[in-house]
């Protein structure tokens, strides 16, 4: 019996889990498909091959739907996200010299998000009056959760982004190494690249993406409208395969297995206790400090895998706000179109997978694990707050955005 | 603008960036530029004010060349790439290649599309240097192999030369299987024997 082959694109990075347990533990056989994986080097490469045919699907970063519809890409070929591939998984990690300066700042450790960027703003309160160099930040690429949600936190800590330090690109892989080189200060990247700073003995962890934003969205299973509506089976047989790989990765009793598989030289050639960092949340901060983060990589758990259009919005007001995109009606609809809840759940409709019914939820209104309306069986969503209390609600994209605006000129 | 139009080549390559740069000098072009560290980029971008940048696809540093281009303003926004948004053949010729370029938005078409040619034909000689090079060598070692598991059943079976060789093709052939693969396993098979 023939398989029906689907080309899916990935870079190497620990929440690619789920496609490659999707394939490797028979979930996409059992829909009848054969997931062809390919490894990617950048996310420019992933966005092009999806864009020109050659992948049919691809692990993309959350933003990058968003971006194809908004004429940010080189090629205008429209893109959604049937489905989220998790929650959580980066952090941010800092040089340790910048770190020795943080303690003399009232860092203690942990990853509290508020009580890093206090001492982090300490820093470069110090630093400004010592006519120090303004610190350089990496992120993986200029829309990427990793991108705003440090801005965000920044922001957030008094600390204003691209006057008060600089964000520059470097790729996932190449963080530690331009650490260590002191071509950057810090950097803000998802697993397993803090964890081999950590591990390196270059660097600190001084905060996670779940403290800044708990239940944020990362990665997403981007594909093309065009592809998406031609082969409407094959795209649900992909989305029910990587649901119910999501759940095995999920489950603490598979961790070790799958980080096995994720070490392999041909996925992500990391070692496999580094892997294991993140998928247990007991994280090594450095200096041999271990912290148990709950919550730091949800694949599967607390509707993990449903595509928000609550996300899709609130990115969108971060492209807005950094200057990427114009702010219209018309761009807040192709930005919520990015998302196709509706995909989601006709996909998985019968499949006894609990559903949210709803497409967009109030961001940072649950402050602990809360029942919500769903299809399919009982849901508890995980707490979604903003660390500085704010909420953001996608009804009112335009007084969210004013309010960020505003918080600039402080 | 005069005539000429400014290339810059980025490739952590060596030997392929000369191979295209060599190729577009030959196509006329005079004002190529060569980098082959990402960090000189940022750097150098403004003096050379490309007009073209070709990178290849291998290269985890596309994002972050994008990036500088967006900052720099030297290439603005949208970035138009592959010679043309509406020339999907280029584009797949071009990626196929493993070439990926960035051109100022408002060149014409028809003088990028040689230069682009020009790259794509390149990357293309390059990769089959590459697979000529690599099959030259595989089939080195596999000769080197033969003659080794020749040279143990001549010592342990008082074989000619040519009488070993027939041995292994013939059992290769029965078994389906190369010639090199039969050598192998004998020479593994050998060294557990203490042969």
């Amino acid at each position: 019996m023939g398989l029906t082959q689907i080309t899916v694109g990935y870079v190497a990075l620990l929440d690619a889990a789920v496609l490659i347990a999707a394939e490797e533990q028979g979930f996409a056989a059992a829909e009848g498909l054969e997931l062809n994986l390919v490894r990617e080097t950048s996310w420019a490469n992933i966005r092009d091959r999806v864009a020109i045919g050659h992948f049919d699907a691809a692990h993309m970063l959350a933003p990058m739907p968003l971006s194809a519809n908004l004429g940010l890409t080189p090629l205008d070929v429209a893109m959604i996200a049937p489905m989220a591939l998790g929650l959580g998984g980066n952090a941010v990690t800092v040089s340790s010299a910048v770190w020795a300066e943080m303690r003399e700042h009232g860092a203690t450790g942990g990853v509290d998000a508020r009580a890093a960027g206090i001492a982090l703003a300490g820093v470069i309160a110090e630093r400004k009056r010592n006519d120090a160099p303004r610190l350089k930040f990496g992120v993986v690429h200029p829309e990427s959760g990793h991108n705003y949600e440090l801005r965000y936190w920044l922001a957030a800590s008094g600390i204003v982004p691209d006057r008060d330090v600089e964000i520059i690109i470097v790729p996932p892989s190449y963080q530690p190494d331009a650490l260590a080189a002191g071509r950057i200060d810090g950097y803000c990247v998802g697993e397993p690249y803090n964890s081999v700073g950590v591990a390196r003995g270059v660097g600190r962890i001084i905060t996670t993406k779940s403290s800044i934003w708990r239940s944020s969205p990362e990665k997403v299973l981007g594909t093309r409208v065009e592809w998406a509506n031609r082969y409407p089976e094959r795209l649900g047989a992909l989305i029910r395969a990587v649901t119910r790989a999501a759940r095995w990765c999920g489950d603490p009793a598979n961790h070790g297995a799958l980080a096995r598989q994720l070490s392999s030289a041909n996925r992500l050639g990391v070692a496999e206790p580094l892997l294991m960092r993140a998928l247990t949340g007991e994280l090594l901060l450095g200096d041999g400090d271990v912290l148990n983060v709950t919550d730091f990589f949800v694949p599967f758990n607390h509707a993990a895998n449903f595509p928000w259009q609550s996300h899709a919005l609130w990115f969108y007001a971060q492209m807005v706000r950094w200057g990427q995109a114009r702010h219209s009606a018309g761009n807040v609809e192709k930005a919520r179109q990015a998302y196709r809840p509706d995909l989601y759940r006709a996909a998985l409709k019968g499949m006894g997978v609990a559903v949210p019914a709803a497409n967009a939820k109030i961001e940072g209104a649950l402050t602990e694990p809360t029942a919500v309306g769903a299809s399919g069986g009982r849901l508890t969503l995980g707490p979604d707050g903003f660390f500085d209390g704010t909420q953001f609600d996608p009804d009112n994209v335009e007084a969210y955005i004013a309010a960020q605006k505003s918080m600039h000129h402080i | 603008m005069s005539g000429q139009l400014s290339i810059l080549v980025v490739d952590e390559n060596r030997i392929r960036a000369s191979i295209i740069e060599d190729g577009l000098r030959e196509a006329g072009h005079e004002n190529v530029h060569v980098i082959v560290g990402i960090n000189e980029v940022a750097a150098q971008i403004g003096q050379i004010a490309p007009d073209v940048v070709i990178i290849d696809l291998e290269n985890p540093n596309r994002d972050v060349l994008e990036h500088f281009f967006t900052l720099s303003r030297v290439l603005q926004r949208p970035i138009a790439m592959f010679v043309d948004r509406a020339d999907p053949g280029s584009i797949e010729a071009a990626v196929d290649a493993g070439v990926s370029a960035y051109v100022v938005d408002g060149l014409k078409k028809e003088r990028i599309k040689p230069i682009l040619d020009t790259a794509i034909s390149r990357f293309r000689a390059f990769s089959r240097l590459r697979n000529e090079l690599a099959s030259a060598k595989s089939e080195l070692e596999d000769r080197k192999t033969i003659e080794k598991a020749k040279s143990i059943l001549m010592r342990t079976r008082g074989m000619s030369e040519d009488e070993a060789y027939t041995l292994l093709r013939k059992t290769a052939m029965n078994q389906n299987r190369k010639i090199v693969e039969i050598a192998q396993s004998l020479i593994t098979a050998a060294g557990l024997l203490g042969g």
